[in-house]
């Protein structure tokens, strides 16, 4: 199978480096690419993660640590032997460290399309308070 | 150490080393001769009627993909769209690329064009081609 056109630039899909516990689940983990923006308000976490069922992603925020896990349910096709293979399916594993303080109850996370988006909603403290100056 | 308890096939797992092992080696030499990955990465798999290309695409919708097939030529392009940027917004990390793709392979045979079934979900596109009858090898019966 030849290739004859290409565009649009893509990063290879990290996997998760071997720390010093191991994983349990035999099969990859990758890190998801991510966006991330911040507004006065809120964050907003964009994640690629195809092929997830909804209810196999966990998102555990403690302290101010989130973690996002995602279980791969993949199945092998019956039948078929895997002619050529450009992508490598598993779970996938991310953490972040928020600096903010986060509205924990307010926290919206939605998946389509095999993106989850995440709204995490700073909390009253957190959010910029701006001082105007005056000239003197 | 550790010991598996499923084993998978022998095949699969050696199967996996030598594509683990070319792309190892297809990441050295010069870079400029390096073509960049393409978009999307596909998985195809194949029996003795069909073949079944599967392709990640999250965040990209239907409306916005193009699956086209041509005798034995399959072309999937597309859209992906980028994160709206809110006013105030600023943009701490932005990994995922977007943009127009096209990717074009050629199949190992023709394929019945009318018969063949996509759906996309969860960011997970599966394209199941059928071998076109005509193209079918026939078995030959010897006359005694």
């Amino acid at each position: 199978m030849t290739e004859k056109k290409q565009a649009m630039e893509v990063k290879e899909q990290e996997q998760v480096e071997m720390e010093s516990s191991e994983r349990t689940r035999d099969i990859p983990c990758f890190v998801p690419r991510a966006d991330i923006i911040e507004t006065e308000e809120d964050y907003q976490l964009t994640l690629d993660m195809p092929g997830m069922d909804e209810n196999r992603i966990d998102i555990t925020l403690e302290k101010n640590t989130l973690t996002i896990n995602g279980y791969s349910e993949f199945e092998r096709p019956e039948g078929y032997s895997l002619a050529a293979a450009e992508y490598r399916i598993g779970d996938y594993e991310r953490s972040f460290r928020l600096t903010d303080k986060i509205d924990q109850e307010n926290i919206d996370a939605t998946y389509q399309d095999g993106v989850l988006q995440l709204v995490l909603p700073k909390a009253e403290e957190a959010k910029a308070r701006k001082i105007k100056v005056k000239a003197g | 150490m550790y010991r598996r308890l499923r084993t998978p096939s022998l095949w699969q797992e050696m199967n996996q080393l030598q594509r683990e092992i070319n792309s190892l080696f297809s990441s050295y030499g010069s870079p400029r001769l390096q073509s960049a990955p393409s978009y999307p990465s596909l998985n195809i798999w194949a029996d003795e009627e069909s073949v079944m290309v599967t392709a990640e695409l999250p965040g990209v919708k239907a409306e916005d993909l193009d699956i086209s097939v041509e005798g034995g030529s399959l072309t999937l392009s597309g859209i992906r769209e980028p994160v709206e940027l809110p006013d105030n917004g600023q943009v701490h990390r932005h990994e995922r690329s977007h943009g127009k793709f096209t990717r074009n392979i050629n199949l190992p045979f023709e394929v019945e064009v009318d018969q063949v079934e996509a759906s996309l979900k969860n960011g997970v596109l599966h394209l199941r081609l059928p071998r076109a009858e005509a193209d079918k090898p026939k078995k030959i019966a010897i006359q005694s």
